[in-house]
């Protein structure tokens, strides 16, 4: 199953290398990488294959919260699912 | 394949717009726990509560992290109580409030509602006995929450249970006077009361539920807000359209929630309670959306029409969302748990005329209203009648949670704090009901109740 990790806030140098290494120290595949800028905000958007993941989706969004506190970012780690629920009929 | 906009607008709704589940409430059959015995009455409801939700904290932790939308409360709802304690050869009610607070305790909730009585017909069994330990229950308890359905469209109006409701309310507010009147907080007088509504304090597990179920309460009146104002100055239609679409997006979260967390729980998916809930956080105000419509403050005229638009869009794109919809399901108008309706209140657009009026046309009553300490019971009981009339004419839920605030008068301030917020002190209309509200009897169906 794919989960969505969303990083919101101030660009800064090394915001991918310091998600991914989190993903690659938890064989977590990372599929697709995305950015864009929201209202002068950088968001950083990675889709991510949990299927292989030594951690639970519960336990990456705590290690995203941790790296997000201290990094001065905004990191949601969400299923796919409420994506798809939400925004098709 | 996943929209970046799409993500992004989720992420923006949970972070700036105040999106959230407001409750995942576990209803819980007590039918099986009468026993003549009080004590062991009492009993059988604390072991099969911490039995059946024990795991329901840390589910709706582990969902909420999995998922990354905020889960802001966890609540159970029980049978009305009042028909356990028909069983019992005690007339010691306050025993089961007890234990129903030491059993929420227990599994960590934040709320249990159930201490109920369901009256619309007239009384029954521990019925009238049991109304009058409502204040004594409300006051020794913290989490226990309370409703009486005095009315339905069916039976019509039982004016004796709404004379006695006046005199209980007025109860709750001395019995509590020390603690701002906490104990009104926590009863809700019903017409058509839901079986199935997963929000405090009107919470109860009907009896024509099953044996047990998940029922989840969404919330987002600031989702609606943030995207009536980026779509700027648009007609009504479009207004309309724009909200049904965001409650479709918002019932959609909730019933993703709703079946996980049935799933992990092992219990069955009850209803999506679509409701747009305010809390007194900036931001999450539905007054905000009516004046974001284009009133200059929620309260002057328009309102009523703002909010029928409202309501009726809401429900629109959220039955679309959800295979079951149930509960209260609309737009809520609570006066000190909405930012924008505490500010109308005390710039005075905001009064309980109107306020009544609004209740035809959205999906509560007139909830959280903070009214004078020395305001009369049968005024009190007349406001219930009122409210009830409504909702039994249209075939409506509707409510009344009142605060008679001891000690204060029109203008005052009365603070709860958290999510059941504060407000100014409303004045009411001080003409005397008394000799209408003493005559007592039943107000018969209405026409609408013939539908055979």
């Amino acid at each position: 199953m794919k989960a969505v990790i969303t990083v919101i806030g101030k660009d800064m140098v090394g915001i991918l290398a310091r998600v991914s290494k989190i993903c690659y120290d938890n064989n977590i595949n990372i599929s697709d990488v995305t950015q864009s800028v929201l209202q002068d905000l950088f968001a950083m958007i990675m889709l991510v294959d949990m299927s292989s993941s030594k951690i639970s989706c519960a336990e990456l969004s705590d290690k995203m919260n941790e790296l997000g506190k201290n990094l001065g970012l905004t990191i949601h780690v969400m299923h796919e699912d409420l994506f798809n629920s939400m925004h098709k009929i | 394949m996943l929209n970046v906009t799409d993500i992004l607008e989720t992420v923006k709704m949970i972070d700036k717009d105040n999106l959230d589940i407001r409750t995942i409430t576990m209803g819980i059959s007590l039918l099986d726990c009468c026993d003549p015995d009080i004590d062991a009455a009492c009993r059988k409801i604390y072991d099969k509560i911490t039995k059946k939700a024990e795991k329901l904290v840390k589910t709706g932790e582990d969902i909420e992290k999995q998922y990354g939308i905020p889960i802001i409360h966890k609540r159970i709802s029980v049978t009305p109580i009042s028909l356990i304690a028909s069983a019992c050869t005690s007339h010691d009610y306050v025993k089961f409030a007890k234990a129903l607070d030491k059993a929420a305790n227990a599994v960590g909730v934040n709320f249990i509602g159930g201490y109920t009585a369901l009256v619309h017909k007239g009384y029954a069994g521990a019925d009238e006995h049991f109304l009058t330990t409502i204040p004594e229950a409300l006051t020794e308890t913290d989490l226990v929450c309370s409703s009486v359905n005095v009315a339905s469209t069916k039976t019509g109006i039982n004016m004796d249970a709404v004379a006695a409701m006046g005199k209980i309310i007025k109860d709750c507010a001395s019995m509590t006077a020390d603690r701002n009147c906490i104990a009104c907080a926590k009863l809700v007088v019903f017409a058509n009361a839901p079986e199935d509504n997963p929000f405090m304090a009107g919470a109860f597990h009907g009896p024509g539920e099953p044996e047990c179920v998940i029922n989840v309460g969404v919330s987002g009146p600031g989702v609606v807000r943030a995207a009536l104002k980026k779509a700027g100055d648009c007609d009504l239609t479009e207004v309309a359209d724009i909200v049904k679409k965001t409650a479709f997006k918002i019932t959609r979260a909730g019933q993703l929630v709703a079946f996980e967390a049935a799933k992990r729980l092992g219990v069955p998916f009850g209803i999506v309670d679509l409701s747009l809930a305010p809390t007194p956080a900036v931001g999450d105000s539905v007054a905000h959306i009516l004046e974001e419509m284009g009133l200059e403050s929620c309260g002057a005229c328009g309102t009523t029409a703002a909010l029928a638009l409202l309501n009726d869009a809401v429900k629109k794109g959220g039955v679309m969302a959800s295979s079951h919809v149930g509960g209260l399901s609309g737009a809520f108008i609570p006066v000190t748990e909405d930012a924008g309706m505490i500010q109308a209140a005390r710039r005075g657009s905001l009064r309980i005329e109107k306020l009544e009026a609004m209740t035809a046309v959205c999906s509560v009553g007139l909830d959280m209203i903070i009214v004078p300490g020395d305001i009369p019971a049968e005024i009190i009981s007349a406001i219930i009648a009122d409210e009830a009339s409504i909702g039994v004419v249209n075939s409506k839920t509707t409510a009344v949670r009142l605060i008679p605030a001891i000690g204060k008068k029109a203008g005052d301030e009365l603070q709860f704090g958290g999510l059941l917020g504060g407000g100014p002190v409303m004045e009411v209309n001080r003409y005397s009901p008394l000799r209408f509200i003493s005559r007592g009897g039943r107000i018969p169906a209405p026409m609408q109740s013939l539908k055979n």
